[in-house]
């Protein structure tokens, strides 16, 4: 069966023996660029209706369903009347600041999908500190949040981005102690290596208890991290119209939607990768037959199931739970998480030591 | 696959796509100019006093104690690499890493610095 590695190296090989070694990067540098710009645009159009047809079927109703076969193309259609939508500077504002947010929010997230194991074999940049480069990365995208924020001069995207902030970094904390457990399982901070350890049985599998722990701790983490509901006070409609990107419009409003939505897909598949496995297939200890047939799958496949489904899952979160108050918020943060993972550390290094793990 | 070369290349996917974006929607536009288009949107009331004022100190606290908490999260990097190779070791310098920190929770704890008001 042909697989992305294989494409990719069988690319590699073409332009090696028809090129100079300056032209080859070149030209896999453009490929890899326009690649990435395909990827980030679609993903931004599936997220899209699949956030509104979720939502519809949760609610016992059809969601769009005029655009296309099934309402399909209802986001396409979105994206081409925001086209034509004109992208305002409010007067007072900080020109170069509110209009420099946008472009950090898409960078900060764009940079995010270079470590990512697509498929098996199949990463724009296997670097030996992932882990370290995810987390870091990641908690750039507050400063578009609070750029935006603060350039408007508008007090809902004030208080909005300020809130925002606070929740970002409180729950990074979690998120780094819940994604450290994991690190200490495998030794390694490699994200290809990581996804190696998982080959005869996923960490929220064979990592028992503080595996399972740091799972539930990470999904509620990430999902305060991308300001979804419950935790989507930053964009509270009710109180503060739209929070840090009330004053935007137009393009660069999309711009921060699709960000957004982006870094939902990756941190669904660091969370994937890290817990349930990357690209690896699921196995069931001495089942051959089963073993075989789910090898058959091709293991973009895997990655992107899993993926999907984890985002399936923080959307369900979005019609099960009411929005938490900021002094809740972080209550639970500082007062139950940050303990508990601390604990979790502990309690996984225990595990690790005396290789209690399969 | 690509090395460091591939952070270069992602941001310039970046801006080119953003660039493209709002250009493409610049030159479909039909804009028309107004003084109350470009005024602050706050739900149809003229704003009343500055933006950029005091807020609430308690964001500023708690970006003080997440700068301590995101410290030790990096010092713990090194040392989840190795926690198989050292040991036991391991385990108790990190029973005492976190003792240490536990105790400076409990401060801004006891301080009220963790409570919203």
């Amino acid at each position: 069966m042909i697989s992305f590695s294989e494409i990719a190296s069988s690319v590699h090989q073409w332009l090696n023996s028809h090129l100079s070694p300056a032209w080859v990067l070149t030209v896999e540098m453009v490929i890899v660029g326009v690649a990435a710009i395909a990827l980030f645009a679609l993903l931004g159009l599936v997220l899209v209706i699949m956030e509104r047809k979720v939502a519809a079927y949760m609610q016992i109703r059809l969601g769009p369903n005029r655009v296309g076969p099934k309402g399909m193309l209802q986001s396409t259609a979105d994206t081409v009347k925001l086209l034509v939508k004109e992208g305002i500077t409010p007067a007072g504002a900080d020109k170069f600041m509110f209009n420099l947010a946008p472009f950090i929010a898409m960078i900060t997230a764009m940079l995010l999908l270079a470590p990512l194991g697509f498929a098996k074999d199949f990463q724009i940049w296997d670097l030996n500190i992932g882990v370290l480069y995810v987390t870091a990365v990641s908690s750039l995208s507050v400063i578009a949040i609070l750029m935006a924020g603060w350039s408007s001069n508008n007090k809902y995207s004030l208080l909005g981005a300020m809130r925002s902030g606070a929740q970002i970094v409180s729950y990074e904390l979690s998120a780094g102690l819940a994604i450290m457990t994991i690190v200490v399982l495998t030794g390694s901070l490699q994200l290809s290596e990581i996804v190696e350890s998982q080959r005869n049985g996923w960490w929220i599998f064979k990592g028992h208890l503080p595996a399972l722990i740091a799972f539930v701790i990470f999904i509620i983490a990430v999902t305060a991290e991308t300001n979804r509901a419950p935790f989507d006070l930053a964009e509270a409609e009710s109180e503060l119209t739209a929070g840090f990107h009330t004053e935007y419009s137009g393009m660069k409003f999309a711009l921060f939607f699709l960000a957004e939505y982006i870094n939902v897909f990756t941190v669904c598949a660091i969370g994937a990768t890290l817990f349930l496995g990357g690209w690896m297939p699921f196995h069931i200890g001495n089942w051959e037959g089963f073993n075989h047939v789910m090898d058959y799958i091709p293991s973009s496949i895997w990655f992107f199931g899993k993926t999907f489904f984890l985002i399936f899952v923080i959307m369900w979160f979005r019609w099960t739970f009411p929005r938490l108050r900021i002094d809740q918020l972080l209550d639970l943060e500082w007062k139950y998480l940050l303990p508990i993972s601390m604990f979790n550390i502990i309690l996984v290094t225990v595990i690790a030591i005396y290789h209690l793990h399969g | 696959m690509m090395g460091p070369v591939s952070m270069i290349v992602l941001t310039l996917a970046a801006v080119t796509f953003s660039v493209i974006a709002i250009l493409m929607s610049k030159a479909v536009l039909k804009g028309s100019v107004n003084k109350q288009k470009l005024e602050p949107y706050e739900c149809g009331i003229p704003t009343t006093g500055k933006t950029w004022i005091q807020f609430n100190v308690g964001y500023y606290l708690f970006a003080l104690i997440f700068l301590i908490f995101d410290v030790e999260l990096v010092f713990l990097y090194p040392w989840a690499v190795v926690v198989k190779k050292v040991g036991v070791l391991a385990l108790v310098e990190i029973i005492i890493f976190f003792f240490i920190l536990f105790l400076g929770f409990l401060y801004a704890h006891k301080k009220g610095a963790l409570k919203w008001s």
